[in-house]
């Protein structure tokens, strides 16, 4: 049996888990802390166009994010969330900078449980991890069905 | 030693007024020995982004919840964390929170479920904190730890299982919940993730009063006339009544079993925590759909 789910996790997605993991767990939330802080606001043409965002109703918070595959087949992972909802904005945050500028193909294979398994489910609890999984869930569909 | 009470002129019309302490009051005692500041959010990681200086946070997922059953920690490990986060028995524990302070008045019922004596709410919640330009930091609290007693859990007094609903039937119950969860229409909070009941509806018999109604718009408490037509004119409550109120999951529910049992003076109010997400899946309860209360069922 050849498992290829571990071994491929792409490097920056890879990175991001084991940055986590290597802390005990209160200093993990402070990283989290970090990842809700470096979330870049939207780009412009987002900006002036709430109307292409997809709401992620999973989410306890409002959060807004888009999916884009740019000229050269890289995809680009855009989201807003409040200040007030840092830990939805530590979630998305983490997945733009994990999936930036893969192809659409690595993104897709990019396990699903991803985010059960970079150490915050005791820190966070699991119901609230549910908030990232749906958000790597919908960002796959979109790259699916092809609308992004 | 408790700290000293809080006298402003809105509170001491409230049944307790010793509940409740302003903004205001907050600053001005803020370090005092004796007194402890606890923030508690929805979001876990909202105080990390700067909270009260000198508060602590208790988490109602990672701190109150046991991690396996669906119930609260129990007496050692309530222990246990209060202890490190510098809280004693003796400890005067003010606790303030996001969202209306849904999650700090869970807290405080949690509490109390403990028998801690002196725990307050900070009127407003972080909300109100925040949008007063008051400090905030992200340094965290130099905390000495303290010992904490080991006590057991009274849950009977405030807090209702299933079986108590049942036996309660023909008492007044209070559905807490937006009417489109009241009527059936959905399942969980407006913009709120589904968290999984299977029928949508209310308890038969249980009147209709969102939490919202009782909070004004900077997150405060409601006055207490206001409270005293809402609750008792609106909603019939009366003096020696018991009452029961739920919500979803327990957090808007305590809300109103703070505003019943300390502000409007109700004994006896209970919260039944299991809520929505238990009763909406049980298996051979009454529920009743629509805008009417329905009528409550025959005792089994």
């Amino acid at each position: 049996m050849f498992s290829m789910t571990a071994t491929e996790l792409p490097a920056k997605l890879a990175e991001i888990r084991d940055d986590f993991l290597e802390l005990e767990e209160p200093d993990r939330l402070l990283l989290l802390l970090e990842f809700a802080d470096e979330l870049p606001a939207l780009p412009q043409r987002y900006a002036d166009h709430p109307d292409l965002l997809e709401r992620v109703v999973e989410c306890q918070s409002p959060v807004f994010m888009f999916v884009e595959v740019d000229p050269d087949s890289a995809v680009h992972l855009y989201a807003t969330a409040p200040r007030e909802s840092p830990t939805t904005r530590g979630f998305a945050s983490i997945l733009a900078q994990g999936l930036d500028g893969l192809s659409t193909q690595e993104v897709l294979d990019v396990p699903d449980d991803y985010p059960n398994t970079i150490g915050l489910t005791k820190a966070v609890s699991p119901l609230r991890i549910r908030g990232m999984s749906a958000m790597l869930a919908r960002t796959k569909r979109r790259l699916r069905e092809g609308t992004a | 030693m408790p700290v000293d009470l809080d006298p402003a002129s809105k509170f001491t019309a409230y049944a307790h007024p010793e509940r409740l302490v302003s903004t205001e009051w907050l600053q001005a005692h803020l370090g005092t020995p004796g007194l402890a500041v606890v923030e508690s959010d929805e979001d876990v990681l909202l105080y990390e982004t700067g909270h009260i200086p000198g508060a602590v946070k208790i988490d109602w997922h990672t701190d109150l919840n046991d991690p396996v059953e669906r119930d609260f920690v129990g007496g050692a490990a309530f222990a246990a964390m209060l202890g490190a986060k510098g809280i004693s028995r003796d400890t005067t524990v003010v606790i303030y929170g996001d969202k209306n302070n849904w999650w700090a008045a869970y807290a405080l019922w949690v509490f109390t479920l403990f028998g801690h004596e002196d725990v307050r709410l900070l009127d407003g919640g972080r909300d109100k904190w925040v949008a007063e330009e008051r400090d905030i930091t992200r340094d965290k609290p130099v905390v000495t730890a303290a010992l904490y007693p080991v006590v057991e859990r009274n849950d009977s007094p405030i807090r209702a299982f299933r079986e108590d609903v049942f036996a309660h039937f023909g008492n007044p119950l209070i559905d807490v919940r937006s009417t489109e969860e009241y009527t059936g229409e959905r399942t969980h909070m407006p913009a709120y993730p589904e968290e999984g009941a299977l029928r949508g509806g209310h308890i038969p018999s249980a009147a209709s009063v969102p939490w919202a109604r009782a909070a004004a718009p900077d997150a405060t408490f409601r006055t207490r006339p206001e409270l005293d037509a809402i609750y008792r004119d609106e909603a019939g409550l009366s003096d020696g009544d018991s009452v029961i109120a739920y919500c979803r999951i327990g957090e808007r529910s305590s809300h109103t079993w703070f505003v019943l049992t300390h502000l409007l003076g109700f004994e006896g109010v209970r919260n039944y925590d299991g809520s929505w997400t238990e009763w909406g899946n049980a298996v051979h309860v009454p529920i009743a759909l629509g805008t009417e209360p329905g009528a409550a069922p025959k005792l089994r």
